[in-house]
């Protein structure tokens, strides 16, 4: 009997390999065919303890990869766990990032962001986009990804670092002024990291008239349309459904965006400027 | 085309579909844009008077039959209420707006009841049946008629405006918690709450799936219970039912007026029909009255014998 359509108990997968990619970040591994579009997330449930929303950083249909930075109790939890402990995992849910062969893409990706980012790259290179990837991070030593990105073929990497210990010394999002006056043929920009960097992304883009999209981050108890935690003012629609890619044409428009988030209670905080 | 507005405790309802407490309520944003998805009126997660932490996830999950939830209530507390949620939502207001309140004693249940009052909802439901929360006896105060019609009582005292008790299956006998607190002066009620607790458990794992081990049941499969619940609320007292339990579809919509609802709350359709889902319920009642010549939609309440 096919009870599948409305199910989302979780599936329970072993990890089957650790990668440590920082101090803080490590990559969990997971044979088991998911089927995750760049941009989706998963509710990666961490029995006994918590299950929070994960951004996937690559997905074959056999494998796919989920990239963790230590934040809070949740995944400080989860970074105790070893090879072959299970973990519960919902999804994909959300919506993808959407492009097609004749796209040029500028990736600009903030600190753990470049796991999602790396996913779409993986993608685009398949279909022939020209990719422009980006990372930023305050030091070289919160870099994630670099290796994995300059072992895809044709990809133009660029770092820049707060502290200048790797690439440029400044903001990421200056290098994207560069990176897009140098080459016209870049049409659209995909972004995933902090919210106020995302703004600044999406303003440059807004300015050049190129499309952008970004993946938004909020709290969420449910991930399937239910609990209305990451529902955004003032549209009221939800994350975890309209998003978490959104066009940045949706999202510079709603009050919330770069300003504020909710907490578990849906108690507003600012984000410190 | 068919009336379907229902007045409900001396409130104007464009349509009798509202939104129950619990789900998308945590913003003014989210209530108003299930009113434009075409909820005749929305109901409020439910406020506590302070802020109160809930269960750590996983809080829920579905299946084709049914729903589970443990979110153990997490709110704000009464001042977000007051200073966000309500003016938002009263600028522009869109529709009725049924403010659902939660404490764990009598004396929280009649402060809040008066500052709910400074929210000016057009109804207060009061949440005595959360299967996750307990009095400080350990159990519901819906699962006695002593404890349920006290807090009818000091509610009423502080309230300002028509109060209606969220009442629990988990009763033997619904009828009687219902007269005990209509004699208190309940103007109405919503039933019912989620139905158990029950337990589902990750076999594999070998660890029950909602971190609060138990949690309430919603959706298709306790339809039936709740249609009955109705039914006995009503025949029991005759005031206005808010009849809310596994409604999805527009025909359950007509079932649950038939028992006595004169309103009716849907919480569990939006995990499988989408906000979006209100509109089409709404549309597929008035296809039902279309089709069945019923050119008013209050004809139809409690015609069940």
């Amino acid at each position: 009997m096919d009870l599948k359509k409305y199910d989302t108990r979780p599936a329970v997968v072993p990890i089957k390999k650790i990668v440590r990619e920082n101090d803080i970040v490590n990559t969990y591994v997971f044979e088991y065919p998911l089927g995750a579009e760049p941009g989706q997330f998963v509710m990666l449930w961490i029995p006994g303890v918590d299950e929070k929303p994960i951004s996937v950083a690559y997905d074959d249909g056999k494998v796919f990869w989920l990239t963790v930075c230590k934040v809070g109790p949740g995944t400080q939890e989860l970074f105790k766990l070893k090879k072959g402990d299970k973990v519960g995992i919902r999804g994909p849910f959300g919506t993808k990032y959407k492009f097609d062969r004749r796209d040029n893409l500028a990736l600009v990706a903030g600190g753990y962001g470049a796991a999602p980012m790396y996913f779409v790259a993986n993608e685009a290179v398949k279909k022939g986009c020209g990719i422009d990837f980006l990372i930023g991070a305050r030091n070289k030593d919160l870099l994630i990804y670099t290796q994995k990105v300059m072992g895809l073929n044709d990809v133009r990497l660029h770092i820049a670092t707060d502290d200048g210990s790797a690439g440029f010394e400044g903001y990421i999002t200056q290098v994207l002024e560069d990176v897009l006056g140098e080459d016209p043929e870049i049409n659209k920009v995909f972004t995933c990291g902090p919210e106020p960097m995302m703004k600044v992304v999406g303003d440059i883009c807004a300015k050049a008239g190129i499309d952008c999209w970004l993946s938004i981050e909020k709290y969420m108890k449910c991930g399937f349309g239910v609990c209305g935690q990451c529902a955004v003012d003032d549209t009221g629609e939800l994350v975890c459904k309209k998003g978490p890619v959104m066009s940045y044409d949706y999202v510079r428009k709603l009050p919330e965006f770069g300003k504020y988030y909710r907490d578990a209670q849906g108690q507003k905080h600012y984000f410190k400027s | 085309m068919e009336n379907l507005s229902v007045e409900f405790c001396g409130v104007k309802f464009q349509n009798p579909a509202v939104l129950a407490s619990g789900i998308l309520g945590v913003t003014a944003s989210s209530l108003k844009n299930v009113v434009k998805n075409g909820a005749g009126g929305v109901t409020t997660k439910s406020i506590w008077l302070e802020e109160h932490g809930g269960h750590k996830n996983p809080t829920m999950f579905g299946t084709d039959h049914y729903f589970m939830n443990a979110v153990g209530l997490s709110d704000a507390g009464v001042k977000k209420a007051l200073g966000e949620t309500f003016p938002e939502y009263n600028k522009n207001k869109p529709a009725p707006i049924i403010a659902s309140i939660v404490a764990g004693n009598l004396e929280d249940f009649g402060k809040l009841a008066d500052e709910i009052n400074k929210c000016e909802p057009d109804i207060i439901e009061v949440n005595i049946s959360c299967p996750n929360i307990e009095n400080e006896c350990g159990k519901s105060f819906a699962c006695s008629k002593t404890d349920a019609s006290k807090v009818t009582e000091v509610v009423k005292k502080n309230s300002k405006k028509p109060v209606i008790i969220k009442l629990s299956p988990n009763v033997p006998d619904i009828s009687e918690i219902a007269k005990a607190c209509a004699d208190k002066g309940a103007d109405g009620f919503c039933a019912i709450n989620t139905v158990g607790p029950g337990m589902a458990v990750d076999i594999d794992l070998k660890l029950p799936i909602l971190s609060n081990k138990v949690g309430g049941v919603s959706g298709p499969g306790i339809k039936p219970v709740a249609v009955r619940c109705v039914y006995d609320v009503y025949k029991a007292t005759g005031l206005p039912v808010i009849g809310t339990g596994g409604v999805i579809t527009g025909k359950d919509m007509i079932e649950m007026m038939m028992v006595g609802a004169r309103l009716v709350g849907m919480g569990t359709m939006v995990y499988y029909r989408e906000a979006k889902g209100f509109g089409k319920v709404v549309k597929e009642v008035e296809d039902w009255c279309d089709k069945n010549r019923v050119k008013k939609i209050e004809d139809i309440i409690g015609i069940i014998d």
